[in-house]
């Protein structure tokens, strides 16, 4: 039995439940989350190494035969997924000790915090498309308790926005799947990849394709769905806006790549074309955003756009390099998304605003903060030692070697403008004439600073590993560029 | 001027009682026609409302002195630890397990852990039902 594939997403579940008994009681809460996700770590790297040696691995629920009963499947990407998720939700935890107040830590926090888990890492892992839609709601309801918690007036205002594209995303996704499965009769993911290349109308199941991509495109904000995104993500405190910007988006990401790859690639000439024009899209308009803008919060929200367009671009490719890439990439986005919007928390607070214009000279009172916001700043653009530049690299040959040159030229000029939009913060904040800072206490600024210092070392090692990673990368990749491998692990007898 | 709703107080009273035993009557139900832990607790919840509206919230407390939070997080746990006790006998989470037994009174009878899930169902839609009835009611 491979009872291990579900660790992930049921130990979360379990002590979020647990949680609900004692909310009241705030240090006993901090101390279970730390043991639920440092459990949950243990056993996703069990897991890991698991299929790395044996495969894909696929169980179905119950010891029903593969297509009837819910199927999960943990291949590479997803258990690197999961496990990269489970790490950065638990330095996410740690940032949220000094930053998220005791009145939200009375309410249920780390409660959401973990079915947030719950949701995001069964997303991951499912291998059915209507499990697929359970998870994304619970995901989704968990975000929206972070998103209002607290109840400030922002908040509440962007939560309505929040759960209303949110709302209408999942009826959407309903749709979508009643179609598929008037279609093909099946929600099974492995069995939709076997009945969907026998079905010959493949004008009906590109239309799905292309709804499929409206539902998760809103999920992922990607170039004219992205719309809610800037002003909801930065409703939050930071703590949550660091899970929502690192995990959330990727989920739809992960979606998109999953069924572009698995079973809708009937007519890749339209749906694949679309999505990389779509992904190019999604980059340019992420870069004016980026630049537009003297809000610290908005660049960087920016910037987590401007990476779902470059993954994207990366998966829409369906060549080695092309996949390898988005892999690497997304990999490293979640990582240095969270420290970058950690760093981002600090700085705020600090300064007492997220405005550009009031900072300043930061580097004589705080030069380790300006070193490793720097180093961060720089992976984010993918300068060679660090962690960006692979998966950029990877991106930008597989649109070389499939005629897509313009759009590999676009992710190259965009980099210098993700690079000089950070570089802006760098300027602003830390050069110049020093401005009067906030006193925070010692122990509040380190309890801060050392879960970012940690992500940011982490995304160094990443880049510096990128050759060790490899065969866990082209394993992950080999699986999405051949469904076999994926169908037979499901539908073995 | 305080009004006297002596039969409405005195109908919730009888009728309260029936829905609620309809409520378990329709839980246990569930598997062979229509029914089960969704429905069985939206009913009982309804009859918790019924008493809600014939009384108020004090004396409700009064009488069911229950944190429906905490019977969420009860529900949740007792549906997890059922679908996971298939791991322990080396089967796939989620296995269900049933057998006949011959028990007194009833005579032959078959006892599924579907059951123990549903209970778990229903008790979390007694929770949240009765959750976000209260606050709404109790909010100023």
């Amino acid at each position: 039995m491979n009872n291990l594939i579900l660790f992930p997403v049921i130990a979360p579940f379990l002590f979020a439940a647990i949680l609900m008994f004692i909310p009241k009681k705030v240090k006993l809460q901090r101390a279970l989350t730390i043991v639920a996700l440092t459990v949950t770590i243990l056993g996703t790297i069990w897991l890991l190494v698991r299929v790395y040696h044996e495969g894909v691995l696929s169980m179905t629920l119950g010891d029903w035969q593969a297509p009837f009963g819910i199927t999960m499947v943990s291949d590479l990407l997803s258990v690197l997924l999961v496990l990269t998720t489970t790490v950065v939700t638990l330095f996410v935890v740690l940032y949220s000790f000094p930053t998220i107040g005791v009145p939200r830590e009375k309410f249920y926090y780390y409660s959401g915090v973990l079915f947030l888990l719950t949701g995001v890492n069964g997303s991951f892992t499912t291998g059915d498309l209507f499990n697929l839609f359970v998870f994304f709601e619970v995901l989704l309801m968990a975000s929206y308790l972070l998103i209002v918690i607290g109840g400030e007036k922002v908040q509440l205002r962007e939560s309505i926005k929040y759960i209303l594209v949110n709302v209408i995303s999942s009826a959407f996704f309903v749709i979508a799947v009643a179609y598929l499965y008037s279609i093909t009769g099946t929600l099974n993911m492995a069995d939709l990849a076997v009945r969907i290349p026998q079905i010959e109308y493949v004008g009906i199941l590109t239309t799905v394709a292309v709804l499929f991509l409206v539902v998760f495109g809103l999920k992922g904000a990607i170039f004219p769905l992205y719309f809610w995104l800037p002003s909801s993500y930065s409703a939050p405190p930071t703590a949550i806006l660091a899970l929502f910007g690192a995990l959330l988006t990727k989920v739809g990401v992960y979606a998109i790549m999953r069924t572009y790859t698995l079973f809708f690639t009937m007519d890749i000439g339209f749906t694949h074309e679309l999505l990389a024009f779509l992904s190019i899209a999604t980059i340019l308009a992420g870069c004016i955003g980026a630049l537009a803008y003297f809000d610290v919060k908005k660049i960087i929200i920016y910037n987590v756009i401007i990476a779902v367009g470059v993954i994207l671009f990366g998966a829409s490719q369906l060549n080695e390099s092309g996949l390898q890439g988005a892999l690497y990439y997304i990999f490293h986005d979640m990582i240095i998304k969270a420290a970058l919007f950690f760093m981002i928390g600090l700085i705020a607070i600090l300064f007492g605003t997220t405005d550009l214009r009031k900072m300043g000279g930061l580097m004589k009172t705080k030069p380790a903060l300006g070193w490793f916001y720097l180093i961060a700043a720089f992976g984010l653009a993918g300068i060679p030692p660090l962690s960006g530049f692979a998966g950029k690299l990877l991106i930008v040959k597989g649109g070389f070697e499939n005629d897509h040159v313009w759009g590999s030229i676009i992710i190259l000029v965009t980099s210098l403008l993700v690079l000089l939009s950070v570089m802006r913060i760098f300027i602003y904040a830390f050069w110049g004439e020093p401005v009067k800072v906030n006193e925070i206490p010692r122990s509040t600024y380190r309890q801060m600073f050392i879960p970012s210092i940690v992500l940011v070392g982490l995304s160094i090692l990443y880049g510096i590993g990128t050759e060790w990673l490899y065969p866990f990368v082209s394993d992950a990749a080999n699986v999405l560029q051949n469904p076999s491998i994926y169908i037979d692990a499901v539908l073995k007898e | 001027m305080k009004t006297n709703d002596v039969i409405l107080k005195t109908g919730t009273k009888v009728v309260s009682f029936m829905i609620f035993l309809f409520s378990i009557h329709i839980f246990f139900a569930g598997h062979y026609t229509p029914g089960g832990g969704f429905v069985g607790g939206l009913l009982a919840s309804s009859a918790i409302v019924l008493l809600l509206l014939a009384f108020d919230i004090k004396t409700v407390k009064k009488i069911l002195p229950v944190n429906y939070i905490t019977i969420t997080a009860a529900g949740i746990i007792i549906s997890i630890l059922t679908a996971s006790a298939a791991v322990f006998f080396n089967k796939s989470f989620f296995t269900h397990f049933f057998d006949y037994f011959h028990l007194p009174l009833l005579g032959k009878t078959s006892l599924h852990t579907a059951t123990l899930f549903d209970l778990g169902v229903y008790l979390v839609v007694v929770g949240v039902t009765m959750t976000i009835i209260q606050t709404i009611g109790e909010d100023e």
